[in-house]
Parts: structure tokens; sequence; C-alpha cells
């Protein structure tokens, strides 16, 4: 395997623990200021995602340099390309970030109520902006032969993506309700277990007409980078299994397979994608690929010993603060510190 | 429309990165005084320690947030406003950048999260060091950063290929002298920062409540912290100097408003200029001090503006290699400036604070926390300084600026991105300054008391 693809690999990686992790996140965030009732509820649920909102969100940083560093022309075609979509989602989880930490700064009920808006809509954004952004990834997107985007804010915009972004918005809302499940006292999990029950139906729905799409509007069939075989049949499998075990309440499965069925079908557009990294809707030879877009050997192999070596130092201490933070939430106040 | 183009991203990047190094000094410098206050109160169990930890943890955690989603901004900009930039220097720009998220933002991220909401379930030990992880990650981040930033300063360790540069040393690139003199410095300004930060709100309370144990404990803590950052600051901000002298000396020319080369050189104490006609309006300038700033001897020549500007056009093709030199002239003197002032004012400070002598009996003591903008006030212009001063390039003798920018972006694209981080920034600031006033009224708690812990995250104290 060459650098390049382990590069590709790599950045995939990145991609698929960013949208578990932030996956959640944004569920909870979007679910706040419909599922909480009141301030101690709401406060409960920011806590379960208190001390990790800001460790998930690195997961998209490294990815932008990882990319700007094995692909710079990736990340300039990329987010020169994109740069309204991106300045909107960079907006988002600016006012986000910060209404996590200054809601429940102020007793003022205003205040708070002013906050979790904004948590709302600092999650609902990207959470169905990823979805669009993916789907122009394999869809295609005006690129001419010196790399440079050469569309509008418009061409990103399509049926196509925007159910992308409904397939994102869903499943993202979906893991956010099964993780709070996990993460709240026992009377407070099991509405929001009822909640999970309808957010799945939407979700599944997206999926299938995504899937139809997918097959009728790119060129996956006659131009396959690897065969994705059983994987995008794993992601619809592992969906429809988490609405079983919704159901039955065994939410600590449906966590497990939720995030499998996230990984799975990332995974399924990467392997779309691959060797490609932005297609070109002008002409296919004109894709950016991971050959044309990377850097030279040398930084490549630089990278890699550096992420090689310190890779599994972030793995471990990410997971240690999970284990941390393992208990429920309680309606403790003493406890909340968001 | 062109010209437009490449000032409206100037602008862009000039506001969205100065906002970000508003909070960066001081998530650098109060993350380790922080770790000195939970040090002390893990070694000594005095609660008062734990008391001050909290109080000015708490403000850290705000500053840090802000830090956060400003710098989040800054990871895409490249790409968004620079894509030729980032497509010719990115196979060894990007390489830091990967580097600094790797290693420093995920450590910082991680145990921050930890430490706040670890309190009751780690040990004291592992959350003492969960802090230390926290400051030493964000020296990290600050080094990973500057070695991509020296790198446009003074570019090394690449070849030119293809029309792009090309890494070809990475071990150039990190002991790159332009770094390590660039890296200490901006520590210690965060670290003086820091230290400003707590002595103006510990002064505004015992100004107010002179027998304040929790306050006077602070500002003995930071004045000693304060004394020693400063120092360091000023020695090491001489050195860079005379780096600046040997990679970019029409930098120092124009920060000096030195029009013609001179042996020795003297140093400008005040100077207004006509930028256009290339005179001096008005100058007052100090012989031989110049050259003894630039070569630790009175004498030694020091280019000019002039023989600069004919030397690079004859060097790099015609054009303009000049700065904006009222910008980088008072730029310098700003950072300088104020940069004495803080000397002095601590060190005042600490004259008494030694002799145990209360300061705060005399009237013009109420002005020390007015002094908290000093340090602001150097850091921003230290940067105008530094990126302005190497202007019109962006890469140093190889990228100039206006070639740098997006060739696809329109006008209004880049004004509906400005007005719109410059509205939330706004807004944000607004929001963040209501809250540090509020938490740093100070913590009511019974001084003396067994279970005197301050109520931290509870809003109505
Ligand atoms: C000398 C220090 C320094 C400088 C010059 C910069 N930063 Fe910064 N940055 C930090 C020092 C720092 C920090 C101290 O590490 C911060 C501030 C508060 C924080 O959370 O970490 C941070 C935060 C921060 C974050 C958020 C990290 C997180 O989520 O935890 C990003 C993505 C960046 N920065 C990126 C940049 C980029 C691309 C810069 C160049 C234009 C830049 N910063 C300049
Ligand atoms: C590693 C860190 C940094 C990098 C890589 C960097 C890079 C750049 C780039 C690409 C530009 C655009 C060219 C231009 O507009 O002139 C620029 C301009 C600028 N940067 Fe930096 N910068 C860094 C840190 C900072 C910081 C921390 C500040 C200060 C807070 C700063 C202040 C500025 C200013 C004021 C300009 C505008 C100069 C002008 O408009 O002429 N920079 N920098
Ligand atoms: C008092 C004596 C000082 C001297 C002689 C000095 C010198 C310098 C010089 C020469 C530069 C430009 C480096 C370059 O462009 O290559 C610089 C930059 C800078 N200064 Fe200072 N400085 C002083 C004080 C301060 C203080 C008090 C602060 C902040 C508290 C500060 C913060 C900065 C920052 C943030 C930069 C930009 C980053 C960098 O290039 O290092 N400086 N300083």
């Amino acid at each position: 395997m060459t650098l390049n693809t382990i590069w590709f690999l790599l950045i995939a990686v990145l991609f698929i623990g960013y949208f578990i992790l932030e996956g959640f996140d944004f569920g909870v965030g979007i679910l706040l200021p419909f599922v909480g009732k009141n301030d101690t509820e709401r406060r409960m649920m920011i806590n379960t995602i208190g001390p990790h909102w800001d460790g998930n969100e690195v997961w998209l940083i490294t990815a932008g340099g990882a990319m700007f560093a094995a692909f710079p022309q990736w990340y300039a075609t990329l987010f020169s390309g994109f740069y309204l979509v991106l300045f909107l989602m960079l907006i988002a989880l600016i006012i986000r970030g910060v209404a996590f930490e200054f809601r429940s700064k102020d007793e003022n009920p205003k205040w708070r109520t002013f906050w979790d808006w904004v948590i709302f809509i600092g999650s609902f954004i990207p959470a169905f902006l990823w979805g669009v952004a993916l789907t122009n990834f394999i869809r295609g997107v005006p690129i001419d032969a010196n790399f440079h985007f050469i569309g509008n804010f418009w061409n990103l915009i399509s049926g196509y993506s925007l159910i992308g972004g409904l397939v994102s918005l869903t499943g993202f809302t979906l893991q956010g309700a099964i993780f709070l499940s996990l993460k709240l006292e026992e009377q407070f999990a099991i509405r929001i277990n009822k909640i999970a029950r309808k957010l799945w139906i939407p979700n599944i729905i997206a999926v299938f007409l995504f899937a139809i799409e997918t097959y009728f509007l790119t060129d996956i069939l006659d131009r396959l980078g690897v065969n994705p075989g059983f994987v995008p049949i794993a992601a619809v499998l592992s969906l429809l299994t988490v609405g079983w075990l919704v159901y039955q309440n065994y939410n600590g499965w449906a966590f497990f397979i939720n995030c499998l069925a996230i990984l799975f079908s990332t995974t399924t557009i990467f392997m779309i994608l691959y060797p490609r990294v932005l297609v070109s809707s002008i002409d296919k030879n004109l894709s950016l690929t991971i050959i044309n877009s990377a850097s030279s050997p040398y930084t490549l192999k630089v990278m890699s010993i550096i992420a090689l070596i310190f890779l599994p130092f972030v793995l471990g201490y990410q997971i240690w603060a999970y284990w941390v933070f393992r208990k429920r939430i309680t309606s403790n106040k003493e406890s909340l510190h968001y | 429309m062109d010209e437009l183009i490449v000032s409206l991203s100037r602008w862009q990047f000039a506001l969205t990165t100065i906002y970000h190094f508003f909070f960066v000094p001081l998530t650098l410098g109060l993350s380790v005084l922080v770790a000195i206050m939970e040090t002390q109160y893990v070694k000594t169990g005095d609660l008062i320690y734990k008391n001050m930890t909290k109080f000015w943890g708490k403000l850290f955690v705000i500053n840090f947030a802000m830090g956060v989603v400003t710098g989040l901004v800054q990871e895409f900009q490249f790409g968004m406003n620079w894509s030729e930039y980032s497509r010719y220097v990115g196979d060894i720009f990007g390489a830091p950048l990967a580097i600094e998220a790797l290693l420093a933002f995920f450590l910082e991220s991680t145990f921050l999260g930890i430490w706040i909401f670890g309190w009751d379930k780690l040990s004291k030990k592992m959350h003492l060091i969960s802090i230390w992880l926290v400051a030493f990650g964000s020296s990290v981040s600050a080094f990973w950063i500057l070695v991509a930033n020296s790198f446009m300063q003074a570019p090394m360790g690449f070849v030119e290929e293809n029309g792009r540069l090309v890494m070809n040393d990475f071990w150039a690139l990190v002991t790159n002298p332009n770094v390590w003199v660039q890296f200490p410095h901006t520590i210690f300004s965060g670290f003086t920062t820091g230290a400003m930060f707590v002595i103006g709100i510990s002064g505004y309370h015992l100004y107010k409540n002179q027998n304040n144990e929790f306050f006077t404990k602070s500002f003995r803590l930071a004045s000693l912290f304060g004394i020693l950052s400063i120092l360091l600051v000023i020695l090491i901000g001489h050195s860079q100097g005379q780096q600046m002298i040997k990679t970019q000396p029409m930098k120092m020319a124009s920060a000096e408003a030195l029009w013609n080369s001179e042996d020795p050189a003297s140093f400008s104490l005040i100077s207004i200029v006509n930028e256009k006609e290339k005179k001096d309006i008005f100058s007052f300038r100090i012989p031989r001090i110049l050259s003894l700033l630039s070569y630790n001897q009175f004498s030694g020549k020091v280019e000019g503006i002039n023989q600069l500007q004919d030397y690079y056009a004859e060097k790099y093709g015609s054009g303009n290699y000049i700065p904006p030199i009222s910008v980088t002239y008072w730029a310098f003197r700003a950072m300088v400036g104020s940069g004495f002032l803080i000397f002095f004012i601590i060190a005042l400070i600490l004259f008494f604070v030694l002799r145990n002598k209360d300061i705060f009996k005399f009237s013009w003591s109420r002005f020390i926390p007015f002094a908290i903008t000093l340090p602001y006030i150097a850091n921003s212009s230290g940067w105008i300084l530094t990126e302005m001063g190497r202007q019109p390039w962006v890469v140093f003798g190889y990228l100039k600026t206006a070639d740098a920018v997006t060739p696809n972006l329109t006008v209004g694209m880049i004004l509906t991105s400005l007005i719109g981080f410059g509205l939330v920034y706004t807004g944000l600031m607004v929001a963040d300054i209501y809250l540090l006033a509020k938490f740093s009224k100070g913590p009511i708690f019974q001084e003396e008391a067994e279970e005197s812990e301050i109520s931290y995250w509870e809003s109505e104290i």
C-alpha cells in the first residue's frame, strides 16, 4: 500500500471518528430545546457531552490539518470551492461552542433560553451541511484543469445533496438520542428511548432515498474505485438492527451498532471516492486524486512517522476520558458543571 | 476588482487572527498560573489555594472557550481565502498545522474537559496532572503554529519544484533560528499577559478591601511570575531584533523609519513621516543606538529603506518592496513601550510586596487594573509588526500576498463572510466581557471556615 493510500485511509478514519463522536454531540444539541422540559433537564443533557465536545471537535481540526499536510490541493480546492458552505458551518460551530460554556453561567431564564436555541441552531446546521458536503464529494463539482473550483454556491445545492443532508441530520439526531438514553438517569432515559424509536424511521427513509439517488446520479457503477462489496449492505443492515434494538430497549447495543452504521456508511462514501478525493463534474479526468493532489513522498513519510507515534496516545487518553465519565448524569445540581 | 479581493481577504485574515490572538496569550499564561495554584493546594492542603484554583480557573475556562472557537476559523481560512498559498506551500506548511492538532489540540481539549468535570471523579494528583497537561498542550500548540509562521518569515528546509515549494528537510523547519526566538518571545508574552490579568483583578479587589488574603496571595504569586516573564520577553525581543536584521532588514528599516543606510545607525525616538514622498516630517533620533540594538556594539551598518528597495527591485524584479511604514513604526513603538511600562509597573509592585509594605494605601494604586490592557496592546501590535512588516511578501522572498489569494472568490462572497464573522465576533465579545466582569467580581466565601468552597459552576455567586 502506498503512503498516498495510507493517508487517504487516515483521513477517512478521522472523518469516521468525527462523525461518530460529534454525531452524538450534534444530536444532543438538536434535541435540547425539545426534549429538556425544564432547566435542570436541559443542563443534564448538556452535561452528558460537557467534558467531550471539544475533544470530539478536534477530530475535525485534525482531519483538516491532515488534508492540508497530505493533500494540499484537496484542502485548497475543497475549502475555497465550498466557501459559503464552510463559512456557515464555521459560524454554527463557533456559536455552539461558546454556548455550552456561557449558557449556565447566568441565572436569567432569558439568557439560558437564548443560548439553548443557539446550541440548537449551531448543531442543526452542521449536522445537515455535512451530508450536503459529502454528497458533493461523490456527485462531483465543477473543477477545471488547474484544480480551480469554477462554480458557485448553487452548484452545491441539489435535490440529491439535500437528501444527503437529511441523511446526516436524521442520523446524527438518532445517534444523539441513543447516546442520551445511555447517559441520563433512568426515568429520563426511558423517555428518550421512546423518542429514539420515532427518530429511527425518518433516518431509514432518508437513507433509502439516498441510496436510490446515488445509484442513478453518480458514476459509481462504471467507475468504482474499489468494490464496496458488503460494506453498504452492512450499513443498511446495521441501521435496521438499530431500529430493532431501540424498540427492545437495548440501548447499549443500539449505540454500538449505530456507531457501526455511521462507520459503514462513511466508509462506503470514501470507497466510492477512492482513489479520487474530489470528483470533477466537468470531466472525469480532471478529478483530484490521491496522486495529483498529494504532497511530496518526503512530507508523507515524515507525517506518517509522527502519526504512527502519537495517534495511539491520543486514542488512549480519549478512551480514558470516556471511562472517567462513564456514570449516568443525575439531576443532582451539585454535580452539574455546565 | 482583484485588488479589492486581496484587500478584503487581508482584512478578514487580520481581523479573525487578531481576534483569535486576543484569547490565546491569556490561555498560555493563566493555564500555568492556575496549575501553580493547584500544585500549592495539593502540596499544602490549604483550602485557600483550592479556592484560588477555582476562581481563576473559571475565568480561564471562559477565555479558553473563545480561544477554541476562534481557532477553528484559522484552521480552514488558508484553504478558503488563500488557496494559491495553500497549493504553493502546502507541502511544507500543512505539516506543522497537522502536527499541532495531533499533538496539542487533542491534549488540551481532552484534559481540560477532564479537569473541569473531574473535581470529584479523580484523585487530587490526577486532577493536578490534567491542568498541567492543558498548560503543556497550549505551549506545544504555540510552538508548532510558530514553526509554521517562522517558515513564512524565514523560509527553510525546502526546494522549489514544478512551481511549488517542496519540503526536503523537516529538521531544518523545526530548528529554524527564527522559531527559537519567536516561540519564547510569544510564550513569555503570554505568561506576562496572564500575570498582568491576575495582578489587575487582584489589585482591583485589594484596593477596595485591603486585607483580603485570597487576593493578596494571588497578587504576590502573579507579580513574581510576571517579573520573570516580562524580563525574558524584553531580552528575547532584543534577540529577535537582531534576527530580523539578518532575515528581513526591510522590516527593521521600516519599523525604525530609517530612510537611508547608516553606520553607525541612529534609533528613532519619534518620527512622523510622509510615506508617499519618502521623507521625514519630523524626526528625533538618538545616534548609535540602533547599531547597539542590532549588533551589541556602537557601530555597524544598518540598511535603509531606499537602499533595500533598490536591492530587492534588482533581485526580485521591479515592484514596491516597502511595507506600510507608519503602521510598522508605531506598532513597534506600541509594543516596546508597553513592554517597558509593564516592567516598571511590576517592578514597582514587587518593591512593595517584597518588603511586605501595603501598596494599596496609595490612591494611585487604583490605576493598577488598567494595566491589564498593556499586554493586549503589545500582543496585537507585535503581530501587526511581524505580519505587516513582511509585506508585500506572504512567504518572504517566494510568494507575494497578492498572488496568494483564492482566484474564484467574488467580492460578494468575502463581504458576506467578513461581515458575518464581524457580527458574530462582536456579539461574542460582548457576552464574553459581560461574563468575565461578572465572575471577576469575586467569590463570596467564608475565609477561614472548613468548608469554605466557593460555589464554582453555580452562577449565583
Ligand atoms: C502562539 C500561540 C498561537 C498562535 C499564533 C495561534 N494559536 Fe490557535 N490556539 C492556541 C495558540 C495559538 C492555543 C493557546 O493553543 C489555543 C487558544 C485557546 C485554546 O483553546 O487553544 C488555540 C486554539 C486553536 C484552535 C482550537 C483548538 C481546540 O479546539 O481545542 C485551532 C483550530 C487553532 N488554534 C488554530 C490556529 C491557527 C490555524 C493559527 C494560525 C493562523 C493559530 N491557531 C494561531
Ligand atoms: C502561525 C501563525 C500565523 C500564520 C501562518 C499567519 C499567516 C498569515 C497570512 C497567510 C496572512 C495573509 C497575508 C496578508 O494579509 O498580509 C497574514 C496576514 C496577517 N496576519 Fe498572520 N499569520 C499567523 C499568525 C498571526 C497572528 C497570531 C497574528 C496576530 C494576532 C497575525 C496577524 C496578521 C495580520 C495583522 C495580517 C494582515 C497583514 C496585512 O493585512 O497586511 N498573524 N498572516
Ligand atoms: C520591550 C521590549 C520588546 C522588544 C525589543 C520586542 C521585540 C520584538 C520584535 C523585534 C518582534 C518582531 C519579530 C519579527 O517580526 O521577526 C516582536 C514581535 C512580537 N512581540 Fe515583542 N518585543 C518587546 C516586548 C513585547 C511585549 C511586552 C509583548 C507582549 C506582552 C510582545 C509581544 C510580541 C508578539 C506577540 C510578537 C509577534 C510574534 C513574534 O513575531 O514573535 N513583545 N517583538
